[in-house]
């Protein structure tokens, strides 16, 4: 049978291009993979093979001929015993699935402008699950974050004997901020692995760990290294699963501290959580207390979907009451309200909460109640409890240890913009990082940081006290 | 992890220059010797038409893949595996499927094929519908068979190769015997990455058998112009790995270096790094200028060299008829067609695939 012979694409964009030169002639016998034609477009020429075999037929575009559209016949290719004359030639212009678009040239996004518009269907929601009931009458023991996040990690590691933990100095140094101490000893180094350092390698070891079907905790020493990762944790941990169509898990944590530290200059001092809480596909946590550190971490480790844990060192050494229960395990994607409130909304999340807290005592003794919440997922964000807060107190500002531009504050303001504008009395302000480097000199650093006055100070301009 | 790798008992550093000889266990070249003591594998006439068979239908599926680019039906980028067929099927005839994984980049619709993974839901995948094997969401690059312990399909140039670094890890800590097959070309074996992966897998020796499928070119940039050490098989070297320089475009020694190298692995647990030798006739992707080599140079090789003409050559030889394997051929090429309708006349993803496979867990 014989067979069309059509202008073929260079690439999705290409519309139409060059019939440079016919290698073979009318009548010559053409194999599989021998070059017929060869094409060209102002950016590339391509050779334009025979996938079939057959004696080439009429040529119907001659060489030299510019503006072909894509899918034009060019040429017949005639089978076994069929002469070109049999053959009826086809129109000689372009097929259906040529664009009828008079516009020359590449550019044209294919696929992407259709002329009524696309519609999009409805984005499917999902509700938080709210924390567990402590039962009454459970006990609480003051505990350090530190040890909270070892005590989950531990509790994991005695249930699923899948869970490991990998990281530079996790295993017989203890931990470099011995986050990890003592685990090498109760689980061994099968399970406890000291890596060379090299973050990029051992992010990816650790993400091939989950796809084959491992539970892996990667310890970055800090998050400042992870941007040596940072490809594994997006492009491997974090699309798989939808490249995949859902049939490649990759259930992995990544976690570390993460923000300024106390004089350890630009490099080693930055808040990752708005770089990680863009990407769909990761779940990103950043809790403030033991407590939460605990039952997030467990959280974190059972779930299915990678996890980024940011911890925060200067939090590390600080105790708060954790519930001796067996199993404490805290929902993802929920977050907290540390502190009820009547006049005004703060909220922040990690090392911010601390200082939201210290500032709404400052603000209770100026008269001002305010409501102060704990985002501890920064995805998916729970902005139904940011706007419930909204809704009840008509003022908000965002408490970040971090960058302003482009942050996890910006993120919460383009939320009380679209969905809570409503019930906005004042705009609502964001306490932040300055916009610099962290400089080391003592004295610049605190201007560089958030502090609970600066928050005061917004909150009393967002109730208009100032 | 727990072991330390066999090294001598002997402080390294204390001692002055030392010869390979006097450095008993390391086992750098004696792989390669085996192998070349006796390069090709010896296969039976069943064997060898299954590899014609596999190597054929690469062939004709992406040829079928290049038409379909060509019409407009494939989109973004396809890397087409031409010329390299005997790379996966001599390498992947030889794991056990029921214990060994395989990773790969993103020139990856020959390695699912080797593994006799149905090509209507490759096809259709490649033309981005819901048939296809990752529901249309993964394209040409990424592509998975999580059934075949198959793990993609990656288009960072060089990640698969600390990915696969996890999966033997996995096989090591689960104990369940089986090995990783990494392949990566000679443009990621510039990737820092890479040598990371082979210090932490020499280091924990674990079990995974690199494989640099060395093309010629990284993308537009021939090796020699990207890479101060072209033999790439050298290059585990400074890490203790036993390298071996395989001719890629002879089916039966690539088969055959398998061997040697997959016994060594489960044997010894360590990584072995083969460099298999191979060409591509088609460019990088669809879009290729190519003019970075000469006509004269593809044509040599495909005249001479072909992977799927010398296995054809040899089965004449051994007594098949041309008759036969043209019947071969013809089956292939329906088998192709019938992917390439399938793919053309399946439905796109439902517009609300859009939202699904984000994440597994609802938060």
């Amino acid at each position: 049978m014989a067979v069309e012979l059509k202008m073929p694409a260079l690439s999705p964009t290409m519309e139409e291009g060059t019939l440079a030169k016919w290698l073979k002639q009318e009548g010559d016998l053409v194999q599989p993979g021998d070059i017929i034609a060869e094409i060209e477009t102002d950016k590339a020429t391509m050779e334009f093979e025979a996938i079939d075999e057959g004696t080439l037929g009429k040529i119907m575009v001659e060489e030299g001929t510019e503006n072909i559209a894509v899918g034009t016949v060019i040429a017949m290719l005639m089978g076994e015993g069929e002469e070109a004359d049999d053959v009826p030639a086809p129109a000689a212009a372009a097929e259906e699935n040529a664009t009828s678009d008079p516009a020359p040239g590449e550019g044209k996004d294919v696929g992407r402008d259709e002329p009524g518009g696309i519609s999009v269907p409805e984005k499917p929601q999902s509700q938080p699950k709210s924390d567990p009931t402590i039962p009454e009458g459970t006990s609480f023991t003051s505990t350090s974050v530190r040890e909270a996040l070892r005590d989950g990690m531990a509790e994991e590691m005695r249930r699923d004997d899948r869970v490991f933990v990998m990281g530079e100095e996790v295993a017989e140094y203890q931990g470099a901020y011995k986050v990890t101490q003592g685990l090498l000893d109760e689980f061994g180094p099968k399970r406890v692995i000291d890596t060379p350092i090299t973050e990029y390698g051992f992010a990816g070891i650790g993400t091939g760990a989950a796809m084959g079907g491992l539970r892996p905790i990667v310890e970055f020493m800090t998050f400042n290294f992870a941007m040596q990762a940072i490809d594994h944790i997006i492009n491997s941990a974090a699309k798989t699963n939808y490249m995949s169509g859902g049939q490649m898990r990759c259930p992995v944590v990544f976690r570390g501290p993460n923000g300024a530290a106390s004089r350890v200059g630009a490099q080693h001092s930055q808040n990752y959580g708005p770089w990680y809480a863009s990407v769909p596909g990761l779940v990103v946590i950043a809790p403030y207390d033991a407590a939460d550190a605990k039952g997030l971490m467990k959280a974190a480790i059972r779930s299915e979907d990678p996890v980024v844990f940011l911890e925060n060192e200067l939090v590390y050494g600080r105790s708060f009451d954790v519930p001796d229960l067996d199993d404490h395990v805290l929902p993802i994607g929920k977050a907290r309200i540390m502190r009820e409130g009547s006049d005004v909304t703060i909220v922040s999340y990690s090392i911010g909460v601390g200082l939201s807290l210290e500032a709404a005592d400052e603000l209770a003794g100026q008269g001002i109640d305010a409501e102060v919440i704990d985002l501890r997922t920064l995805r998916p964000l729970d902005t139904q409890t940011i706007l419930d807060s909204l809704a009840k107190t008509n003022r908000l500002v965002i408490a970040e240890e971090g960058w302003p531009v482009c942050s996890i504050a910006s993120e919460v303001i383009a939320v009380c913009m679209e969905q809570g504008f409503d019930h906005l009395d004042a705009p609502v302000l964001r306490v932040c990082n300055e916009d610099v480097p962290l400089p080391y000199a003592a004295n610049l650093e605190k201007i560089a940081l958030i502090d609970a006055p600066r928050i005061v100070e917004a909150v009393k301009k967002v109730c208009y006290k100032d | 992890m727990a072991q330390s790798p066999k090294k001598p008992a002997k402080s390294k550093k204390a001692s002055s220059a030392k010869s390979a000889q006097s450095d008993a266990e390391f086992v750098l070249h004696s792989l390669q010797d085996a192998h070349e003591k006796s390069p090709r594998y010896d296969a039976s006439e069943e064997e060898m038409m299954q590899f014609y068979e596999q190597m054929l239908l690469i062939r004709r599926f992406e040829e079928k893949a290049g038409q379909l680019y060509g019409l407009g039906l494939i989109g973004g980028f396809c890397h087409l595996y031409i010329g390299q067929e005997a790379v996966a099927i001599g390498l992947q005839s030889a794991l056990d499927n029921d214990r060994d994984s395989v990773i790969t980049g993103y020139r990856d619709h020959g390695h699912m094929l080797a593994y006799g993974i149905d090509p209507n839901v490759i096809m259709a995948e490649l033309t981005g519908r819901q048939a296809g094997i990752s529901k249309g969401k993964g394209g040409s690059m990424h592509m998975f068979s999580t059934e075949h312990k198959f793990y993609g399909g990656h288009g960072i140039v060089g990640a698969q190769v600390s990915l696969g670094g996890g999966l033997a890890l996995a096989h090591k800590y689960k104990d369940d015997g089986g090995l990783c097959l990494a392949y990566f070309g000679d443009g990621a074996a510039n990737q820092g990455q890479v040598y990371e992966t082979f210090n932490m897998a020499s280091l924990w020796q674990l079990p995974i058998v690199f494989v640099i499928e060395n093309n010629g070119y990284a993308m537009g940039t021939a090796v020699k112009r990207s890479s101060a050490e072209t033999e790439f098989h050298r290059r585990g070297t400074a890490f203790r790995i036993p390298g071996m320089d395989v001719n890629g475009m002879d089916v039966l020694e690539v088969r055959n270096a398998a061997e040697i190298a997959f016994k060594h692995v489960r044997e010894n647990g360590g990584p072995v790094l083969i460099e298999c030798n191979t060409y591509r006739y088609r460019g990088h992707s669809m879009s290729d200028p190519a003019k970075y080599r000469s006509r004269e140079e593809v044509q040599e090789k495909r005249d001479h060299h072909d992977p799927i003409e010398g296995l054809k050559k040899a089965l004449i030889d051994g007594g098949k008829s041309e008759a036969d394997l043209k019947a071969i051929d013809k089956a292939i090429r329906a088998r192709v067609a019938e992917a390439a309708d399938f793919s053309e006349s399946s439905p796109e993803p439902e517009p609300q695939e859009l939202y699904t496979d984000v994440l597994v867990e609802n938060y």
